[in-house]
C-alpha cells in the first residue's frame, strides 16, 4: 500500500443546479474520501468555486484528478497540493459559555493570542471567529475546548496559489 | 416561429438527423408523443416496456454507431429505462435517453409519477438535464447529442417538466455546439507515441490488446494497418470481437476469464503489452499482480481516468482511437520477433476452443458453429451468459460492429430489444439475435414490435433449461447447490413464439439443427425463433476462476 497523501483540489465549475451533487455523488459513488468542502460563487457569477481536501494514495488522488475533469460541468481541476505553493485558510465560529467573568477574561486572552475577533457576546456566552490554516484551527480548538465549546461551526477549506502561478 | 416544447424537441431530433425513437407513453410524456404522432421523418417505434425502448436504442447505436434514443414518461417510465441506461454507460454507447417529468409547479411535491430521474441517473450517465421551460430544449438537445457522440461516448438524458413540452417558444437551433467545460482530447501527445513506437521496435515478445474502443472510435482499419504492418499477434476483447478479424492467422482470440487460452498465455509471457480502447477489466486481467508480470504497457485511450486505474501503466497515451493509431502507423517498425510469433502458433493449435460432440444431445457449441456456418455475415446480438461466452468462442467475427452484446453491465434481457434496434438501423443486414432461456424472458414482450414490424430476426434460444452461468458457478464453487437457477418450469417457446405471431421451432436432436437453421432462412417476413434444447450441465471452458491469475487457466477438455 502506497502512502496516503492530503491534497486540497481547486474544481472551477458551472454555477449551475445540481453540480455540487455531481461532484459528492461521484466521491461517494467511487469510494473517494472528502475531508473538506467549500462551495460558492467567485466573482464570476457564471462559475462557482469548489475547494475540495482529499486523501488517498498517489494512484487514487490521480483517479479523483481524472474523474473530476470528466464531469461535463467541471471547467478547471488544479490540483494545488502539487501545482505550485499555495496558500489556504480557514474560517470557524465558535460559541463559548462565559457564565463567570473569569472565564471570560481568559477566554478573551486566548483569543488575542490566536487573532479571534469577538463577533457576538451575551451575558453568559461570547462567539469568536478564528481564521487560520488547519494547524493554527486545531491549537485554537484544543484550547477553547478546555473552557467548553457550546457550538463551532467551520467554512471548511478554501486555498489559492500563490503569486501569478495558475 | 413559436412552436410548443414537445415540437422543438422533435425538430430538434429532425436537426440531429434521428431517424427512430424507441419509446413507452405516459402521462408526463404525452405532449412529445403527440408531436410525433404521424411524424415520418423521426419514426417513433413503440415498444412494451421502456427497458425494451432503451437496449433497442442501445442496439441501434451500437449496430450503427450513430447516436440511438428512448422516450419514457416520468416516474415508473424513468426508472423502467434506468437498466438500458446503465447497460449503455458501461460500454460507453451514444445514446439520448428523454423523459417526461411533472409539471414544474409539482417537481419536489411527490406528486403521482414524480421521480427524481436526474438523482437516480446521475452515476450512470454521461450527463443529464432537467428542463423547466420551453425556451432551453433547441440548446440542450443540439448540446446533449453532442456530448453523447463525441469523446468517450455515453448516455445522455433530458427530463422535460410537462408545462415545458406544452409551452411555446421561439425554435431557433444552435448551428455549433461550444460548452467551455468539455473538450474532449482527440490527438495523442506526439512524444509518447514515439516513445510507444520506440518500446514497440524492442520488444521481443509484444502482443496487441484491443476493446471496444477501437469500435466506437472507428478505428478497426487502423488497427489492422498496425497489427499487419508490425504482424504483432493480437488478441481482441470481448467488446471489440470484429475489430480485427478473427480468421486471420495473427488473431489469438478473446481473452480473460473464458477467452483462449492462447491469450491468455501470451499475457503471462509477452513483454509489450499494446492496449488499445480497452481498460484491463477484471474479467480480462483476472489476478491483477499476476497480469503480464513482465511486460511493459502502452495503454491508448480516449478516458485518462481508464489509464493506470487497474494496472500500471508506461505510456499513457490519452486520445481518440482513431488519431492516435494513425499516427503510431507512421513511425511503427518491430524487432525480430519470429520466434514469439512460432510460440504464439502452437499454443493456438494445442489450446483451440474445443467441447465433445454427443450423437442424441444438442451441444450448444455446435449450434453456434452452425449459425456462424449459415449466417458468418450476420451481425449477432448476444444476450449474458453461457450462449454469450459460447458466441464469442465459435463465431469468427471479422467486422466491426458485427457483434453486440452487454459486456459491461452483463444486462440479462438486452439482446431481443437490441436486436430490433439494430436491425432497423440495417435494414440490409441480417440480424441473429443469440439468447439464454433465461435472458430471453426477461425481454420477451419485445417480440410483439418485431412481430408487428414484421422484422425478420432470426432469434435463437440456447435452452438448457438453466440460469447457466450461474448453476455452472454453483456447480465448481458452491458444491453443486443449485439455488433459484432451475428454469425447466419455463414455457415452450416455440409454442409461445406462435401465439405472438411470430414463427416458432423447437430443436431437440443434433440431427435437426441444420433443418431448423435452413428453415429459418427462408422466412423472411417476420421474426422466428428457435428454440434450441441443449445439453444441460455443459460448461464454458477454458475458465479462469475469479481470482486467479490468467496462467492458470482450467482448459477444460484438454
Amino acid at each position: 500500500m502506497n502512502p496516503e497523501e492530503r491534497h486540497i483540489f481547486s474544481v472551477l465549475v458551472e454555477n449551475r443546479f445540481g453540480v455540487l451533487a455531481r461532484v459528492a455523488g461521484l466521491f461517494s459513488g467511487r469510494g473517494f474520501n472528502i475531508d473538506s468542502l467549500n462551495v460558492a460563487e467567485t466573482h464570476d457569477k457564471s462559475i462557482s468555486q469548489i475547494t475540495l481536501v482529499t486523501h488517498g494514495d498517489a494512484q487514487i488522488i490521480e483517479q479523483i484528478y481524472h474523474h473530476l475533469n470528466r464531469l461535463i460541468d467541471v471547467i478547471e481541476v488544479t490540483d494545488l497540493s502539487t501545482a505550485g505553493t499555495h496558500v489556504e485558510r480557514e474560517l470557524v465560529l465558535i460559541k463559548i459559555a462565559t457564565d463567570d467573568p473569569q472565564k471570560r477574561t481568559e477566554v478573551l486572552q486566548v483569543a488575542e493570542v490566536f487573532r479571534g475577533r469577538v463577533i457576538d457576546m451575551k451575558p453568559a456566552s461570547l462567539v469568536l471567529e478564528v481564521t487560520g490554516d488547519e494547524g493554527k484551527l486545531k491549537a485554537a480548538i484544543d484550547v477553547f475546548n478546555t473552557y467548553g465549546i457550546l457550538e463551532l461551526a467551520r467554512t471548511g477549506k478554501i486555498a489559492m496559489l500563490r503569486g501569478s502561478e495558475k | 416561429m413559436e412552436l410548443s416544447g414537445a415540437q422543438i424537441l422533435v425538430d430538434g431530433l429532425k436537426r440531429e438527423g434521428v431517424e427512430y425513437i424507441f419509446g413507452v407513453n405516459g402521462g408526463a410524456a404525452m405532449p412529445i408523443f403527440d408531436a410525433l404522432y404521424g411524424e415520418t421523418e423521426v419514426k417513433l417505434i413503440p415498444m412494451r416496456h421502456e427497458q425494451g425502448a432503451s437496449h433497442a436504442a442501445d442496439g441501434y447505436a451500437r449496430a450503427t454507431g450513430k447516436v440511438g434514443v428512448a422516450l419514457a414518461t416520468s416516474g415508473p417510465g424513468a426508472t423502467n429505462l434506468v437498466t438500458g441506461i446503465a447497460t449503455a454507460y458501461m460500454d460507453s454507447i451514444p445514446m439520448v435517453a428523454i423523459t417526461g417529468q411533472v409539471f414544474t409547479h409539482y417537481i419536489g411535491s411527490d406528486a403521482f409519477q414524480e421521480c427524481d430521474v436526474i438523482g437516480v441517473t446521475r452515476p450512470i450517465c454521461k450527463h443529464s438535464y432537467l428542463i423547466k421551460s420551453s425556451d432551453e430544449i433547441a440548446d440542450v438537445v443540439a448540446e446533449a447529442f453532442h456530448i453523447a457522440k463525441t469523446g468517450k461516448p455515453g448516455p445522455v438524458i433530458i427530463d422535460i417538466a410537462k408545462d415545458a413540452q406544452n409551452n411555446e417558444a421561439l425554435f431557433q437551433y444552435p448551428e455549433t455546439v461550444d460548452i467551455r467545460s468539455y473538450k474532449p482530447q482527440v490527438h495523442g501527445d506526439p512524444g509518447q507515441i514515439a516513445k510507444a513506437a520506440a518500446l514497440i521496435k524492442e520488444a521481443k515478445r509484444p502482443m496487441l490488446y484491443a476493446g471496444g474502443g477501437v469500435v466506437l472510435a472507428n478505428a478497426s482499419e487502423e488497427l489492422r494497418q498496425l497489427t499487419l504492418n508490425t504482424q504483432i499477434p493480437i488478441t481482441v476483447t470481448l467488446m471489440g470481437l470484429g475489430a480485427f478479424p478473427e480468421t486471420h492467422p495473427l488473431a489469438m482470440e478473446m481473452p480473460g476469464m473464458h477467452g483462449s487460452c492462447c491469450a491468455n498465455y501470451a499475457f503471462t509471457d509477452s513483454d509489450l503489452v499494446i492496449a488499445v480502447g480497452s481498460r484491463f477489466d477484471d474479467r480480462v486481467t483476472g489476478d491483477l499482480s499476476k497480469f503480464a508480470p513482465n511486460a511493459k504497457k502502452i495503454h491508448i485511450d480516449i478516458d485518462a481516468s481508464c489509464i493506470g486505474k487497474n494496472v500500471p501503466v508506461d505510456v499513457p497515451i490519452v486520445g481518440d482511437a482513431k488519431s492516435v493509431l494513425t499516427e503510431l502507423n507512421k513511425q511503427v517498425s518491430t524487432a525480430d520477433i519470429d520466434p514469439w510469433r512460432a510460440q504464439i502458433q502452437e499454443w493456438k493449435q494445442k489450446y483451440p476452443f474445443e467441447y465433445e460432440q454427443k450423437s442424441d444431445v444438442v451441444m450448444p457449441q455446435y449450434v453456434i458453429e452452425k449459425i456462424y456456418e449459415h449466417y458468418s455475415d450476420a451481425i449477432v446480438v448476444a444476450d449474458v451468459g453461457q450462449h454469450q461466452m459460447w458466441a464469442a468462442q465459435y463465431f469468427k467475427f471479422t467486422e466491426p460492429r458485427q457483434w453486440l452484446n452487454s459486456g459491461g453491465l452483463g444486462t440479462m434481457g438486452f439482446s431481443l430489444p437490441a436486436a430490433i434496434g439494430a436491425q432497423l438501423g440495417c435494414p440490409d443486414k441480417t440480424v441473429v439475435n443469440i439468447n439464454g432461456d433465461g435472458s430471453y424472458i426477461m425481454t420477451i414482450q419485445e417480440l410483439v414490435p418485431a412481430v408487428t414490424m414484421k422484422l425478420p430476426l432470426k432469434v435463437f434460444i440456447i435452452n438448457n433449461m438453466y440460469l447457466g452461468m450461474v448453476r455452472q458457478w454453483q456447480e465448481l464453487f458452491h458444491g453443486k447447490r443449485y439455488s433459484a437457477v432451475d428454469y425447466h418450469d419455463n414455457p415452450d417457446f416455440a409454442l409461445l413464439a406462435q401465439a405472438f405471431g411470430a414463427t416458432g421451432l423447437r430443436v431437440e436432436h443434433p440431427d435437426d439443427v441444420e433443418p431448423a437453421l435452413q428453415k429459418a432462412k427462408g422466412i423472411t417476413d417476420g421474426p422466428v425463433v428457435i428454440d434450441f434444447i441443449v445439453d444441460e450441465e455443459e460448461n464454458v471452458f477454458p475458465m479462469v476462476p475469479a481470482g486467479a491469475g490468467l496462467g492458470d487457466v482450467i482448459r477444460g477438455l484438454s
